[in-house]
């Protein structure tokens, strides 16, 4: 099962051509994703060999999955042409988009999120590192020989955190983990994804985290209470970040009393999720669970 | 990037936003010519980016340019929460029969645009949302249609603005609107919004905040930067297109990623409790690639803080395994040799993930000058608080 991305994805590449796409199509293949065509409007009907595999490129998204039965997209087209590039993808009716972009800016975000309302894609991202089902496919940036398949579901605004927090844990394994990416507006949200975690048999328990700024976190919390019966164990970076100030991730900010990571873990913790002081002490609470079922 | 009031006026004048004559001020000499250029009766408006300068006496009525100079001098150096006023805007004078507020933002929560709108302006607008929700309008708008005449007209009947102002208040949500999108501004609000006795409606007073990722296609936004008041340190990272915070601690930190570099800082300082008090002293996420260039600019901006007593560079191998970045801080002490900089304060480095071993082996081999290893993040986190505290 895993959430998301399976062993029957089939993956394509917006920017496959570009150097960023390249290089982590490559990466993709080598850990195993099927990966079935790029994108390149100046550059279809063209090969790209990499690592013996002969990858065709199309001239639109559309032409890709009426060739390939593509499922996934995984886009690495620059900001400036990052909103079209998502759009076309929507219009494809492509299942999932995963957004790797960094810096796009947020009406553009606000504007393809509008633009998939009511529509059959689903958005991992932007400025995220994908998601991977650890020994079934990896659509994204996130290295795939950190750990291998297991019981524990992972969502995180954070991509180093993710990889961090994998490699902790990378004995017990994990059923998928998603990054949904740093910014304020972005596709998938935790509740996405700790809903689809609930529904996945294979995942027993669940990671879950955050940083400063804006009010997932929060909101997550009331989604938990209501609906998550599975464990969730959660860590929130940004307790020392001053008031105003943009902590790298464009949505990482704290205005005011809003969006403070103290409020966040005391949400969750009200409804009793285990919350981590330090990654570490997160993987450790979240290794006992395991450990117990 | 939030604005001062001379910008975002400026900014409302370009999309046809009313506005009144306004120009700005550096010193109490010009205050006065200013004032005489604008007709002689003027408001002198401190401008910094904080709220409240009317309580703190950093706006003025001058009735005339001698009297704009002696308002200026008066405000000018004003300290107002820890800004200090170096520009003044002067604007011409409207009398004001009521006041209203007026905004556009992005709605988080919702992934979607606000406009938010009240026939009670003049207050901070977090006291209407508190004292009275009733009479602030929130309107959702669409991001793929915008504010089009008719979802202005919705605006205004929402916040129920009276009928003689209903048609004029939508002309200056639809350009205002234009602010908002074609400027990429995450905040467009004017505060107030006034009718004068005349019946005109003007925007005597406006926050704009900026979308800095649009960078790349708002080729004027660059000096709208407020260079003066940057902290040198952030100046001198932003030239070298490193994501740097200043902060006030002892502990330089270098990290990649930014959630593993916040969650660093926040390491740090609970370690600290243990060693004095020591805090961290900037945030700086030198991303994924971490190479030997950026590494040293890195290490030479925080060795250049003179409130760094030691450094911890916490770096999680990912897409750049361990071996490259250790590679890359050898690499680094060569560069900062070769730029004549030593490095003279103890650096703790953690090296986690992919291919963590050789890389911790390529830094024992090197015998960098005070440099050691922790292999934990906590662990390298109390030893880096306890040599800031030495």
């Amino acid at each position: 099962m895993a959430i998301f991305l399976n062993e029957d994805s089939k993956i394509i590449v917006q920017g496959m051509t570009g150097s960023e796409g390249m290089k982590h199509t490559k990466r993709m293949l080598a850990s195993g994703s099927k990966i079935v065509g790029g994108v390149n409007p100046r550059k279809a009907g063209e090969k790209v060999e990499i690592d013996g595999a002969s990858i065709p490129v199309f001239g639109t998204v559309a032409d890709a999955i009426a060739e390939t039965g593509a499922n996934v997209s995984v886009i690495f087209v620059p900001p400036a042409f990052a909103k079209s590039a998502v759009i076309e993808a929507i219009d494809a009716e492509i299942p999932l988009a995963v957004v790797i972009t960094e810096g796009i800016p947020v009406h553009d975000s606000t504007v393809f999120w509008a633009h998939a309302q009511g529509k059959k894609t689903r958005i991992v991202g932007p400025n995220c590192p994908g998601l991977i089902s650890p020994g079934k496919s990896n659509a994204g940036i996130i290295p795939a020989d950190i750990t291998k398949p297991g019981k524990i579901g992972l969502v995180s605004k954070s991509g180093t955190l993710t990889y961090q927090m994998m490699y902790e844990l990378r004995d017990l394994g994990f059923s998928s983990a998603v990054g949904i990416g740093g910014d304020p507006v972005i596709g998938t949200t935790h509740i996405d994804a700790l809903q689809a975690f609930q529904d996945d048999p294979e995942t027993a328990a669940i990671v879950m985290i955050g940083e400063i700024g804006g009010d997932a976190e929060e909101r997550a919390a009331a989604y938990i209470k209501e609906h998550i019966t599975k464990p969730v164990v959660g860590y929130v970076a940004g307790f020392t970040a001053p008031e105003g100030k943009t902590m790298g991730h464009a949505g990482a900010i704290v205005s005011g009393s809003s969006g403070t990571a103290q409020a966040k873990k005391e949400a969750l913790e009200a409804v009793g999720v285990k919350v981590g002081k330090t990654p570490s002490e997160t993987a450790k609470l979240m290794r006992e669970i395991v450990e117990a079922l | 990037m939030d604005l001062f009031e001379y910008q975002a006026r400026d900014l409302f004048a370009k999309h046809g936003v009313p506005v009144l004559s306004a120009k700005i001020a550096d010193t109490p000499e010009e205050a006065e010519a200013v004032a005489a250029e604008l007709g002689g009766k003027v408001v002198v408006k401190a401008q910094v980016k904080t709220g409240g300068r009317g309580k703190a006496g950093g706006v003025k009525l001058a009735e005339d340019p001698a009297d704009a100079r002696a308002k200026a001098e008066g405000i000018l150096g004003l300290d107002i929460k820890g800004h200090v006023v170096r520009r003044l805007m002067l604007a011409q004078t409207a009398d004001i029969e009521t006041e209203y507020y007026v905004s556009f933002l992005l709605d988080r929560s919702n992934r979607t645009f606000l406009a938010m709108a009240s026939v009670e302006g003049g207050m901070e607008i977090e006291e209407i949302a508190v004292t009275k929700p009733e009479a602030l309008a929130k309107v959702p708008v669409d991001a793929t249609v915008g504010v089009t005449p008719e979802k202005a007209a919705e605006i205004v009947a929402a916040a129920n603005f009276p009928a003689d102002v209903a048609d004029q208040v939508a002309d200056v949500l639809v350009k205002l609107w234009q602010v908002f999108v074609q400027e990429d501004a995450l905040l467009v609000e004017v505060n107030p919004l006034v009718k004068t006795p005349a019946g005109d409606i003007l925007a005597l007073d406006g926050k704009v905040s900026l979308d800095e990722n649009a960078a790349f296609r708002q080729a004027g936004h660059a000096e709208l930067e407020d260079k003066a008041a940057a902290n040198p340190l952030e100046a001198a990272a932003k030239e070298k297109h490193l994501n740097y915070v200043k902060l006030d601690g002892e502990v330089g930190i270098i990290g990649n990623g930014a959630g593993l570099v916040m969650s660093t800082l926040d390491v740090v300082a609970y370690a600290g409790e243990n060693h004095g008090g020591v805090k961290p002293a900037n945030f700086l996420d030198i991303g994924g690639g971490a190479s030997a260039e950026v590494m040293a600019n890195g290490l030479e901006i925080i060795l250049g803080d003179t409130d760094v007593k030691s450094v911890f560079v916490n770096v999680f191998g990912g897409i750049t395994a361990c071996d490259a970045v250790a590679n890359g801080i050898v690499q680094a002490f060569a560069l900062l040799e070769s730029r004549g900089e030593a490095v003279t304060k103890p650096l703790v480095v953690r090296l986690d993930g992919n291919n963590a071993e050789l890389g911790r082996k390529i830094l024992t081999e090197a015998a960098l000058p005070r440099l050691e290893q922790v292999d934990t993040m906590d662990g390298a986190a109390a030893r880096a608080a306890e040599l800031a505290a030495k």
